[in-house]
């Protein structure tokens, strides 16, 4: 699209134009790399009242990097806490059922809280102490994001507030619960269609409104920068563990990897230490609903559009006006109408590649994990596991695909008991 | 046509197009000119306003149901114009309708449908090159918003890239009325002041004619929106009538001419 707004130029102040002025030099302008593209994608699209609060983020963020102190406390956090490293699973009867590739499950389903959303609170979490902020907000689809946050919260001594739509709210009933026992203010949003993009929204607001005190947990590789980046950064451990273990287990690299992509956090995590690897197929599975139409599915490398939402240029569903479009899934974490810009910039470089798996795909799939393995993946992780069912029997037996089984499956039991007939 | 503040204060008057649709709007707006409005900010309604307040998001989803679009907003722009040939027109909008529309497009359209300005809620100055090249090339005014929260360098570069007024937001939050403005306005405007020439309007909260009136006590501009949104949702079928009193008793005070121009 001929349409992307693009800075030209950016005034960093380097060591010597630092100097310069001091000498009584003018500063020069210097084009730079702008911080925060993946591509033409990515990039800074929110309100005038918080872009000071992006860069103190931004600032604190890149010290927190540089800081050993910092990673080693969060390191601790991760192996005491959190339960990292998860295994690297080899799932033989899946394996010999579907009868191709050899298929391995990352675990972070073993995560404390139950799914990888732990890792970047935690990293977030700290990065909040280091702002000495004490208010913490957060949008929350599935819940299992709201959990974490809630969960850091209570471990840190935060105020914790959980933006959360009132249609999610039904669908995941249990993690509201586990919410509020943690101590969090769960607030549900009635606006638009109830669901993960509308919490978002109302987290938005809530942060233009108190963004000196507060701190906007985001959970996924969305919003504006640095966010795509810093969340990213915080979930590359499942990538670099994976990518050690498998070698360790199997003495080569996989032939693809596969993960599900609602904002796509969990996915990005997996694939990033991989994208170097050339010949490591990255493969995304967004949520394919039930059925084709705008508004049934939430799939959207298929008929999403660049466009601006919630702070950032990515793929969007939307109609011909520019308005977003609603969306479904069967799954609430995956159900969002855009996703993060760098896997848009990955998709149209053609290193990854995405497809849909639909509700009854996922449905299925998870009865299949459950009953071949003894594990109940988290609906969301189940479109990862419905993809590798169509793809692993065209594989060569000599090759591996690993899974990245994202979150587990407990918060989903009603609605697995609503679409499942099981005696 | 330039963008002209007749009296001190100004009063720019924001509706959310199409609510409760675009001939009513046509309506409300020529009643606020002849009550005195000297600017109006033509709102395109959004799905997600996440600068918005309850009012303004309950007003965008009314025009939305009908299908309210940028298209036509400008087209009601055009309109407009023809009737009044001395008020400043603003375009309000999201960013994403103008990227869905294109940005080259849409600032030649709004061109020719005789808008003078454009005001993006989610577009910042950092981004902003290619509109700022498209609207200049269109003689279009870019006003952007400037923030309490906005460091002093930051009010540089807004004020630099802004054109006929400045906007600055009253307080840190969403649009929608408050019980009490912020002294956070007045530090805004004092410190704009320092960096700018450029006439300032303050904008969010304001909703009464004492509001007005101490908000004009320091700004050039005031900008009514929910309070104006909300007259409208409360007074079904009288809607443009009930526009024009609310403006009146507003600009009551605002009767000593100004030279200030933008």
């Amino acid at each position: 699209m001929a349409t992307v707004p693009r800075t030209t130029k950016i005034k960093i102040p380097t060591l010597a134009a630092k100097n310069a002025a001091r000498m009584g030099h003018p500063r020069v302008p210097v084009r730079a790399p702008e911080p925060g593209r993946f591509g033409v994608y990515g990039g800074r699209y929110v309100p005038e009242t918080l872009m000071a609060a992006l860069d103190e983020l931004d600032r604190e963020y890149q010290k927190a990097k540089r800081d050993r102190k910092f990673q080693q406390r969060l390191d601790e956090l991760l192996r005491t806490y959190a339960g990292r490293p998860t295994p690297l699973f080899f799932a033989r009867r899946l394996t010999q059922k579907l009868g191709g590739a050899k298929i391995y499950l990352k675990r972070e389903d073993l995560l404390h809280t139950g799914a990888h959303k732990i890792n970047n609170c935690l990293g977030q979490a700290l990065l909040v102490e280091r702002m000495g902020k004490h208010r913490v907000i957060a949008e929350t689809g599935a819940g299992q994001h709201g959990v974490a946050t809630a969960t850091v919260c209570a471990l840190l001594g935060f105020e914790c507030v959980v933006y959360m739509g009132t249609e999610d709210m039904r669908r995941q009933e249990l993690n509201v619960f586990r919410m509020r026992l943690l101590g969090a203010e769960v607030r549900g949003v009635e606006s638009g269609s109830r669901t993960l993009k509308d919490a978002i929204n109302e987290a938005m607001r809530d942060w233009v409104t108190n963004v000196r005190t507060t701190h906007y947990l985001l959970g996924s590789v969305l919003g504006a920068h640095p966010y795509p980046t810093m969340v990213r950064d915080f979930h590359r451990v499942i990538g670099r563990e994976a990518r050690a273990q498998i070698l360790k287990a199997e003495g080569k690299l996989p032939a693809a990897i596969i993960a599900c992509v609602g904002g796509g956090s969990n996915s990005i995590g997996i694939f990033y230490d991989f994208i170097k690897d050339r010949k490591v197929q990255l493969i995304g599975v967004e949520a394919g609903g039930r059925g084709e139409k705008l508004g049934d599915h939430a799939a959207r490398f298929r008929g999403g559009l660049p466009g601006v939402l919630q702070g950032t240029y990515s793929y969007v569903l939307q109609d011909s006006a520019g308005q977003i479009a609603t969306t479904h899934s069967v799954s609430a974490g995956l159900d969002y109408p855009s996703i993060g810009p760098e896997h848009a910039a990955l998709r149209d470089a053609g290193r990854a590649e995405y497809v849909p798996a639909s509700d009854a795909e996922a449905l299925e799939a998870t009865t299949l994990l459950a009953r071949t393995e003894g594990i109940i993946p988290a609906l969301e992780s189940a479109h990862a596991v419905a993809e590798v069912v169509k793809r692993a029997p065209k594989m060569k037996k000599s090759e591996v695909v690993i899974v990245n089984v994202s979150g587990r499956g407990d918060k989903d039991i009603g609605i697995l008991r609503e679409n499942l007939r099981i005696n | 046509m330039p963008l002209l503040f007749h009296k001190k204060p100004a009063l720019v008057v924001y509706v959310t197009c199409g609510d409760p649709n675009l001939a009513t709007t046509r309506e409300i707006v020529l009643a606020a000119i002849e009550a005195g409005a000297d600017v109006i900010e033509l709102g395109v309604p959004f799905s997600d306003p996440v600068a918005d307040g309850p009012v303004i998001q309950r007003a965008s989803e009314r025009a939305l149901k009908h299908g309210t679009s940028l298209a036509q907003v400008l087209t009601l722009a055009a309109e407009i114009r023809q009737h009044a040939q001395s008020t400043g027109l603003i375009i309000f909008s999201y960013l994403n309708p103008i990227l869905r529309m294109g940005m080259k497009k849409f600032c030649a359209v709004a061109r020719h449908a005789g808008v003078d300005g454009v005001l993006v809620t989610d577009l910042p100055v950092e981004e902003a090159g290619e509109y700022l090249q498209a609207m200049r090339a269109n003689d279009l005014a870019p006003v952007f918003l400037a923030s309490p929260t906005s460091p002093d360098a930051r009010l540089k570069q807004i004020a630099a890239a802004s054109k006929g007024f400045v906007y600055a937001v009253s307080r840190t939050g969403v649009t929608g009325a408050r019980q009490q403005l912020a002294a956070d306005a007045q530090k805004l405007v004092r410190r704009l002041r320092k960096v700018t020439k450029l006439p300032v309007a303050v904008g969010f909260g304001i909703s009464t004619a004492a509001q007005f009136a101490e908000v004009g006590g320091f700004a050039d501009a005031v900008v009514v929106g929910s309070a104006i949104v909300e007259t409208i949702e409360r007074n079904r079928g009288r809607e443009a009538a009930a526009v024009a009193e609310f403006v009146c008793g507003l600009s009551a005070v605002s009767h000593q001419p100004s030279a200030k121009t933008g």
